[in-house]
């Protein structure tokens, strides 16, 4: 009798739990898988602000769930799936490595819409889009070559793929405008989150003589032993500057809200359709932190440069670019690189003494 | 009055089977009370976490994928394990199977190779997990190194070959720098056993695996000398059994278990090769070892329930918005019981009434 008692009440509350979830069926259900833990502070962080802001905005008509610390391995196509076979009919997939596994599911499920970020496949549902980064490391360049004593930056790498590639050149040639014999050290960490490796190699990046700390990875760990070592560096994806308050120079911001509200509406309206953004200051993808620690002048010469790459008047890979054969790059973009070898940037440029890893 | 924690004179029968119900029976208590410090309902959680999964047959396809390579490495450790020679390296191991496998995947990329690719690829990755665990081994026999170091250790050194191979010559030339080798071809491929699911050979291989080391473990002798060496080294000895012989072989076995479910790995679910193709397989394994009693239908079962626990998990951040950490807090204190549990086959809580009055008055 008491074992049907409490039968019927699982029944019962389970029931219940199910019609709540009947009830939000009407609801748009939108999907998000994210790389690191919500709270790292850095790359996963934005794309968990940007949700927010999304159900602030929406959230009368869709409904979000996410997964998170979602491996780039055998885990992420499973993720994706589930994520899909729960009802969601937007899903965005926020690494680069769940580019392949989201390609698969999305052939599998035509009737949903995917949103990759920083990869370069797509299909008739699945989209892509991703930020110009590039031109903010152009203006960290600058500023990196004006602040440091020793004239050498520290740079912590990912993975040596293109986007960060184009940010290592970006950053030089912008440091170059300042000082021809700037120098740049880089170690890769091979994990877009690993604040224990991100540490280390800030660390050994110090003791080489490093003076400023640059990076592409995705957590504050960095800032923080840039702080203890009373150094200056820049934060990464995200506003860092509780890590370092004397440390921070900039930081780029990742800013993902506009875009995910403007897509989610394009789903709620019907008119979602697949294709690439790729978009820059102009278009607010991403967002410069106020330029702290740093002389009036620098400061000045900063937001100069970010209000002349916004408006169009300058290009961080203008013409020439010289590759690190001394060889002047092809210049099929007219007057600057064309996208096609940004996105696809696999040489570093001259200035640079280092190789790059499987060159 | 004082509690202790008392020796049996023999295992207890009946713990031994009760420990592992007691142990969930306990890991439920325990979740619901945190459940419902959370806000969250704790049956429709515990509904999400152990049933939604089992009642589907995506999730179970999905649990059977998560479970091949941790029950194929656990029967390999478990025969080390119970020959007292400790494989702490079968990651290792897994990842030397993957890499060696892969070679003919990527050497006969696009020229049209016929059926014989994927035999190949698995056999070769066998042999090669088995010959990277027999270099700890072979220390251990014939220097007396410490194979738990030495296995461990070369752990880091095929992670770190299988990073140059896929940055640098085994490269996707189309893949934009990024470090994995291009997609293998159909016939480098673990075929799926069923239309539109994920459900592959793999898992086929896992279920015989465990059947042969039922077998070897019940009804040989080989089983038997494995078990002994283990449990009465002495005896062992007296019995001419060769000890240092059977480190060589159970590490072999091991190594090429590992192997095999590192290449299936690759050539299955993930499809090509990349770093990070394992998220610790070759360490949760020996949990999964111990958790299933070093007894291969206990390590089937084991590997199973660790497998629902990953996918219930995160079914219930996708239905109950519960976070992932929750779900490794359950992992965790399932362990921590189970553990805990276990330790009531060997000794028993008994009260005793210690009088410290007695003590102070000898002074």
């Amino acid at each position: 009798m008491n074992r049907n008692l409490l039968g019927a009440a699982a029944a019962l509350l389970i029931a219940g739990s199910l019609t709540s979830s009947a009830v939000a069926a009407d609801k748009l259900k939108v999907g998000f898988i994210y790389l690191g833990p919500v709270g790292d502070l850095g790359w996963t962080y934005q794309h968990e602000l940007a949700r927010q802001a999304l159900v602030k905005e929406l959230g009368d008509k869709i409904e979000t769930t996410f997964l998170e610390n979602v491996p780039e391995g055998p885990d992420a196509e499973r993720a994706v799936e589930q994520l899909v076979r729960a009802g969601n009919k937007l899903i965005f997939t926020t690494s680069f490595g769940y580019m392949d596994p989201t390609l698969k599911v999305a052939k599998k499920y035509p009737n949903v819409h995917f949103e990759h970020c920083s990869g370069y496949k797509r299909d008739n549902n699945m989209a892509t889009y991703s930020a110009r980064w590039y031109q903010g490391r152009y203006i960290q360049g600058e500023i990196a070559a004006k602040m440091s004593k020793a004239g050498v930056l520290g740079y912590i790498g990912s993975f040596p793929i293109p986007e960060v590639v184009s940010g290592i050149n970006a950053t030089m040639i912008g440091a170059q405008t300042i000082n021809p014999n700037i120098k740049v050290k880089i170690i890769w960490v091979n994990s877009w989150f690993d604040p224990g490796k991100e540490a280390d190699a800030a660390k050994a990046l110090l003791d080489q003589g490093a003076d400023i700390i640059m990076q592409h990875t995705d957590s504050p760990a960095a800032m923080q032993i840039a702080s203890e070592r009373g150094k200056l560096a820049f934060g990464q994806d995200s506003e860092m500057i509780k890590f370092g308050p004397k440390s921070q120079l900039t930081s780029i911001l990742d800013t993902w809200a506009p875009y995910y509200i403007e897509r989610v509406k394009a789903e709620l309206d019907g008119t979602w359709k697949s294709g690439d953004v790729w978009g820059g200051l102009e278009t607010k993808m991403f967002e410069m932190a106020p330029y702290t620690n740093m002389p009036d002048d620098v400061k000045k010469m900063a937001e100069d440069t970010q209000a002349a790459i916004t408006a169009g008047k300058l290009h961080p890979f203008k013409c020439p670019v010289v590759g690190q054969d001394g060889k002047e790059v092809e210049c099929k973009g007219g007057d600057h690189l064309e996208d096609g070898q940004i996105l696809g940037m696999n040489f570093y440029v001259k200035g640079i003494d280092d190789k790059l890893p499987g060159k | 009055m004082q509690l202790i924690l008392e020796k049996r004179a023999e295992r207890s029968k009946t713990v031994a089977l009760a420990s592992p119900l007691i142990a969930i029976g306990l890991t439920i208590v325990t979740m619901t009370i945190l459940f419902m410090v959370l806000g969250k309902n704790p049956i429709s959680a515990l509904y999400v976490y152990f049933i939604v999964p089992l009642a589907d047959g995506y999730s179970l396809q999905e649990i059977a994928v998560k479970a091949t390579p941790l029950v194929m490495i656990a029967i390999g450790l478990s025969l080390c394990y119970l020959a007292n020679a400790w494989n702490i390296g079968a990651e290792g191991q897994f990842l030397m199977g993957a890499v060696a496998g892969s070679w003919i995947a990527v050497k006969t990329q696009g020229t049209g190779a016929g059926h014989w690719v994927l035999p190949a690829m698995l056999l070769l990755g066998a042999l090669a997990g088995a010959l990277y665990a027999l270099i700890p081994a072979i220390c251990k026999v014939r220097f007396g190194a410490s194979e738990i170091l030495t296995s461990l250790m070369l752990v880091y050194v095929v992670d770190l070959l299988l990073d140059y191979l896929v940055r640098g010559p085994w490269r996707d030339p189309q893949g934009f720098n990024f470090p994995t080798t291009a997609e293998f071809d159909p016939v480098a491929t673990v075929p799926t056993l069923i239309e539109g699911g994920r459900l592959h050979l793999g898992s086929i291989l896992a279920l015989v695996v465990v059947a042969a080391g039922a077998v070897l473990l019940g009804k040989t002798i080989k089983g038997f000398e494995i078990r002994v060496v283990g449990a009465a080294p002495r005896a062992a000895r007296f019995g001419g059994f060769n000890a240092n012989q059977l480190i060589l072989l159970t590490f072999a076995i091991s190594g090429a278990l590992s192997g095999l479910a590192g290449i299936i790995e690759v050539a299955g679910p993930v499809g090509h090769l990349q770093p990070g193709i394992s998220p610790g397989y070759g360490f949760t394994a020996i949990i999964v070892a111990f958790l299933g009693r070093l007894n291969p239908i206990g390590i089937l079962i084991a590997g199973l329930f660790l497998a629902l626990t990953f996918i219930g998990g995160e079914q219930a951040q996708i239905t109950m918005k519960i976070p992932l950490d929750v779900t490794k807090v359950f992992q965790g204190i399932l362990l921590f019981y189970v553990l805990a549990c276990d330790s009531l086959i060997l000794y028993r809580f008994r009260i005793v009434s210690s009088s410290p009055q007695v003590a102070r008055g000898a002074h």
